[in-house]
């Protein structure tokens, strides 16, 4: 038996899910990398534990993608046949990890955008998206905060740590773009009310940010070239990276279960 | 800082959980953090991760003051004789029921 890759019929909602659902999943993924490098071991639970929070939405996310493309996939097909093209994550989220001020950083600057992100979609005309929401949103709301005090602690913390946490602030910047882009399928969502304009969180997200740098003593990069791609399959060399690794199974021993 | 502490970056800290209202804090383990508010963090993260929790305590392991196992004889053997201090020398009356 062979399994290649599935098609997926990407109608303007199918594809919004499976975005959020891809930048959950990939993060997820890049955070249980983690497992076994911790810094302190309490500091590897945490990983893992914001980890599984988002994989546990990723899971939501593709079970509704599926009900809603009703062509028989479900969240492991999406998850372990699709290949980097199909995948439709956020750059920020593949990006590889780095060393541990660097993960901060980008679960910072994504998490201060999903806090309030979760937060608006609460209400959502769609029920289901609405749900998640109510559950996501606390996720990751002690997702910010777990970020935000690590990133205070290491910009105000040792020359070296400042040093690094400016770095990081400075590599990832360019990613922070992408989550604020809106496109002309998911503008007719936000028309209809069934998802938020993702520009509406602009102000939050700047908010946020510029107030955890700021206590951090780290430098906030001026805004230029925003990188982009993600949304529409055109990624980084590292999603392929990461997808040979999770998929690996699936991919050598097509429908494995135990 | 303790003196000799081994980990002078990451103290101990004792975390106590509260599960339900109206019970008590209980001691549940101990953890290693930078400060108090990372430590609360670590706490939720280590010790809550199964709905144990409602309220959680965190203090510097070395704010406890311990009793000396050397002085168990003097603390604590004195009272193995006096079982008087028990209340079960009393009848209670059927009227009051379960206790």
């Amino acid at each position: 038996m062979t399994t290649t890759s599935i098609r997926v019929n990407e109608t303007p909602l199918v594809l919004y899910v499976l975005r959020r659902a891809d930048d959950a999943l990939i993060l997820g993924h890049r955070l249980s990398e983690w497992i076994g490098h911790g810094p302190i071991l309490e500091e590897e639970m945490a990983l893992g534990n914001i980890g599984l929070d988002l994989i546990g939405q990723a899971r939501s996310l593709y079970a509704y993608a599926a009900e809603l493309e009703g062509a028989g996939n479900d969240e492991d097909r999406y998850a372990y046949l699709r290949d980097a093209p199909q995948y439709r994550n956020l750059l920020l989220a593949e990006h590889p990890n780095g060393d541990f001020g660097q993960t901060m950083m980008r679960q910072l600057f994504y998490s201060a955008f999903a806090d309030p992100y979760w937060r608006a979609m609460a209400s959502s005309r769609d029920g289901t998206l609405a749900a998640i929401a109510a559950k996501s949103e606390k996720e990751s709301a002690y997702h910010l905060r777990h970020a935000s005090e690590w990133v205070i602690r290491l910009g105000d913390g040792t020359e070296e740590s400042h040093e690094r946490a400016q770095e990081a602030v400075d590599q990832l910047w360019g990613y922070t773009g992408e989550m604020f882009e809106c496109d002309a399928a998911e503008r007719a969502l936000v028309a209809a009310g069934t998802v938020v304009d993702p520009a509406a969180l602009r102000d939050a997200w700047d908010g946020t940010v510029g107030s955890v740098l700021s206590r951090a003593t780290l430098t906030r990069p001026k805004t230029g070239w925003m990188q982009s791609g993600g949304r529409s399959g055109r990624h980084s060399e590292h999603l392929g990276l990461l997808l040979s690794v999770m998929q690996h199974l699936q991919r050598t021993y097509p429908g494995a279960t135990w | 800082m303790t003196p000799g502490q081994k980990t002078p970056n990451t103290p101990l800290w004792e975390v106590f959980i509260r599960s339900r209202n109206g019970l008590a804090h209980k001691h549940v383990g101990s953890l290693h953090a930078a400060d108090a508010t990372l430590a609360l963090q670590a706490a939720r993260d280590l010790y809550t991760r199964r709905g144990e929790g409602l309220s959680i305590w965190i203090v510097p392991s070395g704010a406890i003051i311990a009793s000396d196992p050397a002085d168990k004889g003097m603390m604590f053997e004195p009272t193995v004789s006096k079982v008087y201090r028990h209340p079960t020398f009393y009848d209670v009356p059927d009227e009051v029921g379960h206790m």
